[in-house]
């Protein structure tokens, strides 16, 4: 089946974002597409590259990247959600004069349109948050 | 399948403590544009995005719910708001502000979006739907 | 059209489960995840309510289960436990999810 998997919380936090990406794993595993990872709320601090959590700990956001660079996952985050909370890319650094980006790799910027596509394209939308 | 999905926005939580209510109401101005079938539910402490007389001046932050009653104009006419989740937290339809749409089909009457339903009517609501988006 | 329903808080905490269970229909399914998994706890209140709960296959995920030191012997009979891959079947099995935030 072609899935959607939606991430509403940040990492470390809460659990959303280690269900979720287990659950994408597992999906993986078996052979089903995923059509798109799409991180909003709090989610979209999933995809800052400048997390460094403690070596004996889980690497959240490398996970993701490392995951979406294997099968080639479209891990979108919110842009309005990502203004608000300061994810960054390049466009978005330039656009509003930031002196930075930090989006990690394989993530991307994009409008909540991504959603509601995720939504009407998938055969099954899968949400996880608080 | 047909090109139109029914596309179900769950609303649980209340409108302030967190920005859930918020950035959902978001999703359904966006999604709006996409031309599906939308309807809104309201079950739990969502029913409290609807209740009127919002004052968020001392609190400082941004008063969204003009965006619900404008929601007829993005062609959302389905409102559905449980009467159990209202009736426990000691609200009637009469707390809600209004939300309308104008009905096509009837020359342009102007019509309440808001439906009071049952427990049961949501249940079969959700189990109806195509799409879920739950916040 | 059966639903796959998540719950992922504890019953003790929040009213997501008594919410959920409120809103089931024969031939759903119910998947505790994350804090849900404590409502599997045997002799705890929230399990009397998911044993009254007719009709509608409950399951937890074990992850979740093992990390929290909760065991066969502490739960309640009538729970399947899955892994993600059996999270990944049930959304499979179902016509769309629920999550109970």
């Amino acid at each position: 089946m072609k899935l959607g998997i939606v991430v509403y919380e940040g990492p470390y936090q809460h659990e959303a974002s280690d269900t979720a990406y287990n659950f994408a794993v597992a999906a993986l595993q078996k052979g089903h597409e995923i059509f798109r990872v799409f991180f909003y709320h709090d989610g979209v601090n999933n995809g800052t590259r400048l997390t460094t959590p403690p070596q004996d700990d889980r690497h959240i956001q490398q996970r993701w990247s490392e995951l979406a660079e294997k099968h080639g996952l479209d891990l979108v985050v919110c842009v309005a959600a990502a203004q608000r909370r300061g994810i960054v890319d390049e466009d978005e650094k330039n656009r509003h004069g930031k002196d930075a980006d930090n989006i990690a790799p394989g993530f991307r910027i994009s409008g909540l349109g991504q959603l509601i596509e995720a939504g009407i394209q998938c055969d099954r939308l899968v949400t996880f948050g608080d | 399948m047909s090109d139109v999905k029914k596309f179900l926005y769950v609303n649980r939580k209340a409108p302030h403590g967190t920005i859930y209510a918020w950035e959902s109401l978001e999703v359904v101005l966006i999604g709006a544009a996409f031309e599906q079938d939308v309807a809104l539910a309201f079950v739990d402490d969502g029913v409290f995005q609807l209740v009127k007389g919002w004052d968020t001046g001392e609190l400082g932050v941004k008063n969204f719910q003009p965006s619900f009653t404008a929601l007829g104009d993005y062609d959302v006419q389905k409102v559905y708001v449980e009467r159990e989740a209202l009736e426990e937290r000691g609200l009637t339809e009469g707390d809600l502000i209004e939300m309308t749409y104008e009905d096509e089909d009837d020359d342009w009457a102007e019509k309440s979006s808001i439906r009071i339903v049952s427990r049961e009517e949501m249940a079969a609501i959700m189990a109806d739907s195509d799409v879920i988006l739950s916040f | 059209m059966a639903l796959l329903h998540t719950v992922n808080k504890s019953p003790y905490q929040c009213t997501s489960l008594q919410s959920c269970l409120q809103h089931v229909r024969a031939g759903d399914t119910l998947l505790l995840i994350e804090d849900g998994v404590y409502a599997v706890l045997k002799g705890g209140k929230a399990a009397e309510a998911l044993s009254a709960a007719n009709g509608v296959k409950v399951a937890a995920l074990s992850a979740d289960l093992k990390a929290r030191g909760i065991g066969a012997e502490k739960m309640i009979d009538g729970i399947e436990v899955v892994d993600y891959g059996g999270f990944v079947d049930l959304v499979e099995q179902t016509d769309k999810t629920q999550a109970w935030l």
